[in-house]
């Protein structure tokens, strides 16, 4: 799967740069690009053609996205559709790429249905190639299955965004940047008339901005647009670069400031029609002076002002002064001895709340002092001070602790804390908290035991109602993300379920825009400052010109350094901007793969790793994991030089990072109760989960019951999912009434792109364990399997799907006790390993399928979670086992064909028919200790090796436990071989113990479990 | 630069005031020890002398009251930093009066004057840590969360944590700061779960040096100017063994100094004055 995600990206990428490409003059760049997607487009051609021309592609469409598509582009008729997720995913797709494609895509669509016409002429018209047309449906479908995906997709796109945005700059710093970015705009300026054509049966509507100067920013956004598109436009209208840094609020109904999510539709955000929002500082960098450009550092500035004089940033009187004086000395330049600015002058500006005459001549005062400084000195003093404030960059929330004592819980960049009034009287470094959750109107976060606890503790916080608490538990999620991970986390998959919130923080982390920032090479863009715009009002006119200049000349349009429009010429650029906007909605979703190919997934979990070369790496890397284990440092950033390779290398491809380092991460269990029946399951489960700290040992006990809730669960899941359309699966995030995010100390996750893989399911089952998520290989077309088509309306009917899994889990044990006092030091614990026998059951299977499986599940997930749940199932009783102390199991094999039971069949023409064979075999040696209990140190590790015709991955967890003064070091080595040639499986299994065993000679292997799924038959669709 | 958190353990003043006779017998103590009165006397006048003559600060000294037995300890009735001077309200009913004097006399000195008057709010100085990026302040018997609000709003810029303080009168008791960002700290175990906790609510690290005697972590660190780190500790006849930890400070200009008899009314050597950095902030 991930293999297809790098190609999705790729492929919206190119996208993009056809669209341009027709109206532009092609740069060798773009040509090149071209090339590369013609043969992208080509393979797929034969399918996308089918799609065109025979409706194909409405026919494997679900009806819901069909509709959404048509309604979005086409047509007027808006129906809120009950599609939540996927229609966003949908127009995520078509948002991010170039517009034109979409609109040409979506054209070949609507001729048959609706209009035929103008598609027809604007397709011609702009797309000089017909090629591009045709790639175009393609793009789409893929995009479709994309959206069956589900989550994945969402991350892809968010991901492909991010390499989108990269290319953007990177285009950009090249010169090339104006090329590109005229593209789009030029692009528009020509089809205008076109597209003003289509602009009427479009829905679009005008969007206002106020941004941080306080001017607003208008412009017309298709209706059905995600919040990325606007952001992206109000970045281009600013001329901002490092944009992570950056978002966009609105306010609910209930007049709350909420962060606009760029992955889903504006619409149904906002939920109401004021579409006004307000450009805001998101995450205010720790250390503003590591920021590239000026400009990000005078919009933090802008936002820092207010957040200052507003009183939201309190500061001390000389505090004020200072930072008055230093916006002064930006705004106004040096100090005229000669004609002093009169005191009301200055009073007019705001400084602080309580602002009086002796602020105001302390201001003046200091400013004297500041002669010289350049107005970006000025901005790097200002801020240098502001970010040494305490409340620098905290945001909080209010809540009542556990007395009903009135508290204020504040997020920032270290974590989570808690002040009565103006103390602090409490705080939760990141590193500290092991899982965040809400449930209700209740904020949970449960804590890493301390040096001296045995357990861990969960502290809950009263929200004032669900909403606030379920805003405080995203906002946690994103700045953890943003602060403490090298890359975003992949959104939960398709879990069983498809209950709980699915948030994850999209964009990229501070490491990757840090990254992404240094690699900004173009020339310090001139852009005006509010106050010398007001001096040079005479000058606005001249914008105008700008605008006149974007129109003819390509090149500059958004790019151009003069961002500040006037007022007027803002408006015309609105116009012209609008117009790409329709067309990139239709784009995007390219990637999503919609052919299911016939694969054959291997599951293996071992503790080994393939290759010697892998072995000698992946020892660095456990050393590695270790180490940073033991450090718990910060987010190690992700190694420049790779970045730039790839960034270098390979335009197209996102930047993938794909280091496994081991960032204090999260892993997240989300649980979001759709429907009522869900809940009350989740409910028992939630406590499970949440181990109070009274349940001693929790982690023997609490699988069990996990997996057993998690079973009721997925089976009521199951009968509930199908009813519910995949649209819910969106809308519910919202409804959700409680989620969970649990922050991993190891788990580094390297993709940005594939987000998907094994974990979600797996993390509920291996409550404390992370793991991690692999990050598979871009290139491999083939090997998953997928069913590419919306599973969702699949979900029920239980696809089989071809294909074969197997998992093997070997686990090494290494018995190394060693007296130690009760604490538990994970560090040294890694170094005596002991095998905790039973998390494995609990990686076992599921993360493959998903991974390795296909976009498609995501859609069906509510079968095939349930699904995979129930062969997980099968698997479990062995964890059991494993949970029985000194028994000695010698070879369990558990084989299974749980499908055939459940096969339904499917009510969708859409849908796929997949059988899919099981087995799972479970081998375990003896084991000293029985008791398991992965617990809080836990590392992991992810290898992926990816051939042609084979994927495999690796993941390696590393599980201490300090047991009774035992240190047991387990080792869990997970190999995924999907495939879908034929696979010697007892080879591969063979191998893959020996090669554990030579690898850690200290360690046994305790346990191998090979889970196997195949893919009897598949059905594709196109 | 008037940054923020610039220059700490810089300072230009300082404040101090006599001590009156009354101190040897009703001065507030946990102990029941005699104070030889001669001997404080002669103790604080040597303090006095290093503070001007070795440290070079400009002293204010003020006059000691005699209804006033522990006015002293200057340090519980203010809390000077940057240019802001907050008057407190100490714990003891009996030393209320003591902040009047050390009103005007920051006043003189052009700070800005902020008053605790809740009267639910109490706080000694003696409770409160100011490391250079933060205050923590010890909820004592003698500082109240209320005394602490009223610090945390007259210091907006900084952070402030509150630290319960189980055992000993005050915070800086069995701890105080040893330069920027080194905390000296003692070894009992109070002291030092007092420390873990301020390490837990801080975002910024610190180093700890750990002595042996609690009462000994009392230390008075400066920046100056032309002395670089200079640290006032306690003496080798009172606490050897952490004289020697002291003695590891390599980079420190370390002046002992005798607190033999003050101590016994509680009275630490940070108590008996009250620093300011006059141009710190521009």
């Amino acid at each position: 799967m991930t293999t297809e995600a790098g190609s999705e990206t790729e492929v919206k990428e190119k996208a993009e740069e056809t669209s341009a490409q027709p109206d532009q003059s092609e740069t060798a760049e773009q040509e090149g690009q071209e090339v590369a997607n013609v043969e992208g487009e080509e393979k797929e051609k034969g399918k996308e053609k089918e799609g065109k021309e025979g409706k194909g592609i409405t026919r494997y469409l679900p009806t819901w996205f069909k509709k959404q598509k048509s309604q979005s582009q086409t047509s007027p008729t808006k129906e809120v559709p009950p599609a939540g997720e996927p229609v966003s995913k949908a127009t995520e797709g078509e948002e991010e790429p170039a517009p034109e494609v979409n609109g040409h895509a979506e054209e070949v669509e609507e001729k048959e249905e609706v209009k035929s016409e103008e598609a027809k002429e604007a397709t011609a018209a702009e797309s000089d190639s017909t090629a591009s047309a045709e790639t175009e449906p393609a793009r789409e479908e893929k995009v479709e299955d994309a959206t069956a995906k589900s989550e994945e997709t969402t991350k892809e796109a968010a991901e492909a965004e991010g390499a989108e945005e990269e290319q953007k700059e990177k285009e950009r710093q090249g010169h090339v940047e104006a090329e590109a970015d005229g593209g789009e705009s030029q692009t528009s300026i020509f089809q205008s008339p076109l597209r003003l054509v289509r602009k009427n049966k479009m829905k679009v509507v005008v969007c206002r901005v106020t941004l941080l100067d306080g001017t607003d920013f208008t412009c017309e956004v298709e209706k059905r647009a995600k919040g990325q598109y606007l952001f992206f436009k109000v970045c281009e209208h600013l001329n901002l670069l490092e944009k992570d840094y950056f978002g966009l609020t609105y306010k609910d109904s209930h007049d709350e400031k909420c962060w606009l999510d760029p992955t889903k539709e504006i619409k149904r955000q906002i939920r109401s029609n004021n579409w006004h929002f307000a450009f805001s500082v998101k995450f205010y960098p720790p250390d503003p002076s590591q920021l590239t450009e000026d400009i990000t550092r005078y919009l933090l500035c802008l936002q820092l002002r207010e957040d200052v004089s507003s009183g939201r940033l309190p500061c001390s009187f000389v505090t004020h002064a200072l930072l008055g004086s230093y916006t002064l000395q930006a705004e106004f330049g040096d100090y005229e001895p000669d004609q002093p600015r009169p005191l009301d002058f200055i009073s007019q500006l705001t400084f602080a709340p309580n602002q009086n005459k002796e602020m105001e001549e302390k201001i003046l005062e200091l400013h004297k002092s500041h002669r010289g400084m350049t107005p970006a000195q000025a901005d790097i003093q200002f801020l240098e001070n502001a970010k040494k404030l305490s409340m620098y960059g905290v945001d909080l929330h209010h809540a009542k602790d556990s007395e009903g004592v009135d508290i204020m819980l504040g997020v920032c960049a270290n974590g989570l804390l808690v002040y009565k009034d103006r103390l602090r009287i409490n705080r939760f470094a990141w590193p500290k908290i092991l899982k965040i959750s809400y449930k209700r109107n209740n904020f949970y976060i449960k804590i890493r035991p301390g040096e001296t606890e045995q357990f861990e503790s969960t502290v809950g916080f009263k929200l004032q109602n669900h909403r606030s608490a379920k805003k405080l538990w995203k906002v946690c999620v994103e700045n953890h993300s943003f602060f403490r991970l090298n890359a975003p986390e992949a959104p939960t998959k398709a879990r069983f379920l498809t209950l709980g919130s699915k948030f994850r923080y999209s964009g990229r982390t501070q490491a990757q825009t840090r990254l992404a920032s240094s690699l900004i090479d173009r020339p310090a863009p001139s852009f005006e400052r509010t106050s010398s715009k007001r001096i040079s009002r005479s000058l606005d006119g001249a914008p105008v010109i700008s605008i006149t200049e974007a129109g003819s000349e390509t090149a500059e349009n958004g790019r151009d350094p003069h961002l500040e429009l006037h007022s007027d010429s803002k408006a015309k650029e609105v116009d012209l901007s609008h117009v790409d906007v329709e067309a990139k909605p239709s784009q995007q979703q390219s990637p999503g793969r919609a052919e299911p190919a016939p694969s054959q997934v291997h599951t293996l979990l071992l503790d080994l790793d393939k290759t010697q070369d892998e072995v000698l790496k992946h020892q660095a890397s456990i050393s590695q994991l270790k180490r940073s284990f033991m450090e718990a440092p910060p987010p190690s950033p992700p190694q420049p030089n790779q970045w730039e390779k790839r960034l270098t290398s390979s335009p197209a491809t996102t930047i993938r990072v794909q280091q496994q380092q081991v960032t204090p991460e999260v892993e997240i269990e989300e649980t979001v109760v759709i429907q009522e029946v869900s809940r009350a399951v989740k409910l028992g489960l939630v406590p499970v989960t949440a181990d109070s700290p009274a349940t001693p040992p929790a982690e023997p006990e609490p699988k069990p019951q996990d997996q057993i809730e998690k079973v009721e669960e997925e089976a009521a899941a199951v009968e509930e999912v199908k009813p519910v359309k995949p649209e819910r699966a969106s809308s519910e995030s919202e409804s959700e009434e409680e989620a969970e995010y649990q922050p991993n100390v190891a788990a580094s996750i390297t993709q940005t792109k594939i987000p998907e893989e094994k974990e979600e399911e797996e993390e509920e089952q291996m409550t404390k364990e992370e793991e991690q998520q692999q990050v598979s290989p871009p290139v491999v077309p083939a090997p998953p399997v997928e069913a590419s088509e919306p599973a969702e309306e699949l979900s029920q009917e239980e696809e089989e799907e071809a294909k074969k899994e197997d998992t093997s889990v070997v686990e090494e044990k290494k018995d190394d006790q060693e007296e130690k006092e009760s604490g538990r030091e994970t560090e040294e614990s890694t170094d005596d390993p002991m095998v905790t026998p039973e998390e494995a059951p609990e990686g076992l299977i599921l993360p493959d399928e998903t991974l390795g499986a296909k976009p498609t599940e995501e859609q069906e997930r509510p079968k095939m979670n349930g699904e995979a749940s129930l062969v997980e199932v099968d698997p479990r009783p062995q964890v059991i086992c494993c949970s029985e102390p000194p028994v000695v199991k010698t070879e369990m094999v558990t084989i299974s064909d749980t499908f055939a039971a459940q096969k339904t069949e499917i009510a969708t023409k859409e849908v796929p028919i997949v059988h899919t064979e099981t087995k799972t075999i479970t081998y375990e040696a003896a084991q000293l200790d029985g008791n398991g209990d992965g617990e809080p140190g836990v590392l992991m590790t992810a290898q992926t090796i990816t051939s042609e015709s084979l994927c495999t991955t690796t993941t390696t967890h590393i599980t201490k436990t300090l047991k009774g003064g035992l240190s047991e070091t387990r080792i869990e080595k997970r190999i995924v071989i999907t495939g879908d040639c034929d696979i010697d499986h007892d080879q591969a299994l063979a191998q893959a113990i020996k090669e554990a065993k030579e690898q850690h000679p200290d360690m046994s292997v305790t346990r191998v479990v090979v889970h196997k799924e195949t893919e009897l038959a598949e059905e594709e669709e196109d | 630069m008037a940054g923020l958190m610039a220059g700490f353990g810089h300072y230009t003043h300082a404040v101090v005031r006599g001590i009156p006779a009354s101190l040897a017998k009703e001065a507030l103590r946990t102990s029941q020890a005699e104070v030889d009165l001669t001997g404080a006397r002669t103790e604080h006048d040597a303090y006095v002398e290093v503070l001007r003559t070795k440290l070079g600060l400009e002293v204010v000294e003020l006059p000691a009251d005699e209804s006033l037995p522990d006015c002293v300890f200057v340090e519980d009735a203010a809390v000077v930093c940057g240019e802001t001077a907050l008057i407190t309200r100490p714990g003891a009913e009996s030393r209320r009066r003591e902040t009047e004097v050390m009103k005007e006399a920051l006043k003189d000195l052009n700070l800005n004057i902020v008053e605790m008057t809740d009267e639910n709010a109490t706080l000694d100085g003696g409770d409160v840590l100011f490391t250079g990026r933060e205050f923590f302040v010890g909820l004592s018997k003698r500082t109240n969360q209320r005394g602490a609000e009223i610090l945390a709003d007259a210091f907006k810029d900084y952070a402030v944590s509150t630290v319960p303080v189980l055992e000993g009168l005050h915070l800086k008791s069995f701890c105080s700061m040893g330069g920027p960002g080194l905390i000296i700290i003692g070894s009992s175990e109070p002291a030092q779960k007092a420390l873990k906790i301020m390490q837990q609510m801080s975002d910024h690290r610190y180093d700890k040096l750990t002595v042996p005697d609690d009462i000994a972590a009392n230390c008075i660190y400066m920046n100056l100017p032309d002395k670089g780190h200079v640290l006032l500790h306690c003496t080798a006849e009172e606490f050897p063994e952490s004289v020697k930890v002291f003695e590891k400070l390599k980079d420190h200009m370390l002046i002992p100094v005798s607190n033999l008899e003050k101590v016994k009314v509680d009275g630490a050597l940070t108590c008996c004055s009250v620093l300011i950095n006059k141009k710190a902030n521009i």
